[in-house]
């Protein structure tokens, strides 16, 4: 072997050991609660880092949780919902701004891509009061209310994106054939930006799903709380160190829904945060 | 042409119609509420339920400015977000950079760092917080056996190693997303630079230096500038990480605890404006730089 093939080999090597150790530092929290979440008590509070005993106890213990299952109840109700309102209103507006004429349209994108990036806790306050006087503080409708300030904004911007890419000649030779503006949205473009609208609508319900400020601020009963509360309050019934087998069994619950869905969607959900963030 | 003209005045009803609905709940949920939070703060706003509001001038900025504890989360959200976004940065180049080259498992690697993405900020607060428990977390059981520490350590109970634990956390859960933009912006840049470049003998070094980094700088910027907006308003890693220790608040958590702790709405909503302004000079940053067009 000559100076110039061990290099390369040695470079190789280098190469995938790097590639190695990308995946086990992304990994290994993950896989870690996983593998805490079916150790039995007794075995989860030892310092043997090797597992002695696997079971299904702290998954039983959860799911028997009344305040647990509720809360997960919440987050699908409040997150489905919060995601089909932003598609609904927000893919008929990012269809005017990416293919009507509209006088305002400079203006408006600019104010919606700012908006993206609206910080929630600016109206932490300004919501806390509106939501009460709506009488819709602690309910789910009031969370689905305020998801909606980060929602919308990605919604119409991303979707405004996905309407302009579409070709000119397809809404044309429909026109010629005498069809309204409406009925090209509805049989024509609507079809053709369902990737988008998949993309959109799973980045919306993730950013849902995950919402902690809000739900933590605007609910205060249980039956109310979301699943992401509800993990941050996590209590032991009696003893004063964390129930952690119970905790990571509940995390690893509404976290590997999740990761299905990414496995499944990889290639949309990352067209869709490139979209949202570098396209323009 | 009679057609035209009708289609044309057709369409552009019908994009007053769509856009009509969608901007009003806009304005309900953002434009409302922020109005409601610029007159509260300049008003004594207890939510007692007790004390009627009343005019206040500027004393809940003065309140806020002569408060140690605000000043305090201020740097601890300044360094904060200056050591994460630094290390997502040079990490996320990294990842980006393996990830944009040809090798076997390839595929699966982009898969698993959207792992860290996807899952919920409080549930991997919660997860780092048990790999960090005083007696059983598995960091202390692994630095303890292999006597790098010698004994174990209550990591989250002081700021000095708390808070890069906290870090630790936050570039774990976003380094993808600047990984993914990164990635994106490696992809735009045209084979044929590199080709010619080593036409003309450049090393991998080089061509890494005068090539690649050029070209993925734009793209850097944009995602730096959208990664601090959202370091600078980090809440959810700190509220579960270390409570509400008065001692490492940053300044949403005291924001929060201003509104929900001490049920004062014109301090909180002082501290919201605050926050708002500078924030929107990054906006405003970000607008400029991603070259974005909006016609």
């Amino acid at each position: 072997m000559n100076d110039q093939q061990t290099k390369v080999l040695v470079l190789r090597v280098l190469f995938y050991l790097l590639v190695v150790v990308i995946l086990v530092f992304n990994l290994f929290p993950f896989l870690y609660a996983l593998l805490s979440s079916f150790r039995p008590s007794n075995d989860l509070f030892s310092t043997d880092l090797w597992p002695k005993a696997l079971g299904l106890d702290h998954y039983q213990a959860v799911f028997k949780d009344a305040r647990f299952v509720g809360s997960l109840l919440n987050s699908v109700i409040v997150a489905g919902s919060t995601v089909l309102i932003s598609l609904a209103l927000g893919s008929l507006c990012a269809y005017a701004l990416g293919r009507l004429p509209f006088r305002f349209k400079g203006p408006v994108l600019y104010l919606v891509l700012t908006m993206t990036m609206f910080p929630q806790i600016s109206v932490l306050s300004g919501l806390f009061v509106m939501l009460k006087a709506l009488n819709l503080f602690n309910t789910r409708q009031g969370l689905v209310v305020t998801y909606l300030i980060f929602t919308m904004p990605f919604t119409i911007w991303v979707m405004t994106q996905y309407f302009r890419s579409l070709p000119k000649e397809l809404e044309e030779a429909a026109y010629v054939d005498g069809a309204s503006p409406l009925t090209v949205f509805w049989q024509i473009l609507l079809p053709l930006t369902m990737p988008g609208l998949v993309s959109t609508g799973l980045l919306a319900f993730i950013a849902a799903w995950n919402e902690f400020l809000f739900a933590l601020t605007f609910t205060v009963t249980d039956t109310m709380k979301t699943v992401p509360v509800v993990i941050s309050q996590f209590s032991g019934t009696s003893s004063f160190e964390q129930p952690w087998g119970s905790i990571m069994a509940a995390s690893m619950v509404v976290t590997i829904p999740l990761v299905i869905l990414v496995m499944i969607f990889q290639y949309r959900i990352v067209a869709g945060l490139t979209a949202g963030a570098v396209k323009g | 042409m009679a057609r035209e003209i009708d289609l044309l005045e057709r369409q552009k009803r019908l994009a007053w119609y769509l856009i009509v609905p969608a901007v009003f709940v806009v304005f309900l949920v953002i434009g409302y509420p922020l109005i409601q939070v610029l007159v509260y703060s300049f008003m004594k706003y207890k939510l007692d339920g007790v004390t009627p509001p009343s005019f206040a001038g500027i004393d809940n900025y003065l309140f806020i400015f002569s408060d140690s504890d605000f000043w305090h989360a201020v740097w601890i959200t300044l360094i904060f977000t200056f050591f994460s976004v630094t290390i997502e940065s040079v990490l996320g180049l990294t990842v980006a950079l393996v990830a944009n080259s040809k090798f076997k498992g390839r595929t699966f690697l982009r898969v698993a760092i959207l792992i860290p993405w996807a899952i919920p900020t409080v549930v991997s607060s919660q997860i780092w917080r048990w790999m960090f428990n005083d007696i059983y977390g598995v960091v202390n059981v692994i630095l303890a056996n292999l006597h790098i520490i010698p004994h174990k350590l209550a990591w989250l109970a002081t700021p000095a190693t708390a808070l890069p634990v906290i870090i630790a956390v936050d570039v774990w859960k976003t380094t993808p997303f600047m990984s993914l933009l990164l990635l994106a912006g490696l992809q735009l840049i045209p084979a044929d630079l590199y080709e010619a470049a080593s036409i003309d003998g450049a090393t991998g070094i080089r061509k890494f230096f005068s090539v690649t980094l050029p070209l993925v700088t734009p793209t850097l910027l944009v995602a730096l500038i959208f990664r601090t907006l959202d370091a600078l308003r980090v809440f959810d890693i700190f509220y579960i990480m270390v409570g509400g220790q008065g001692n490492m608040a940053t300044v949403a958590v005291y924001n929060q605890q201003q509104l929900i702790a001490f049920l004062d709405a014109g301090v909180g909503s002082a501290t919201s404006v605050v926050i708002l302004i500078f924030i929107m000079i990054f906006v405003v940053l970000y607008t400029r730089f991603s070259k974005t067009s909006f016609e």
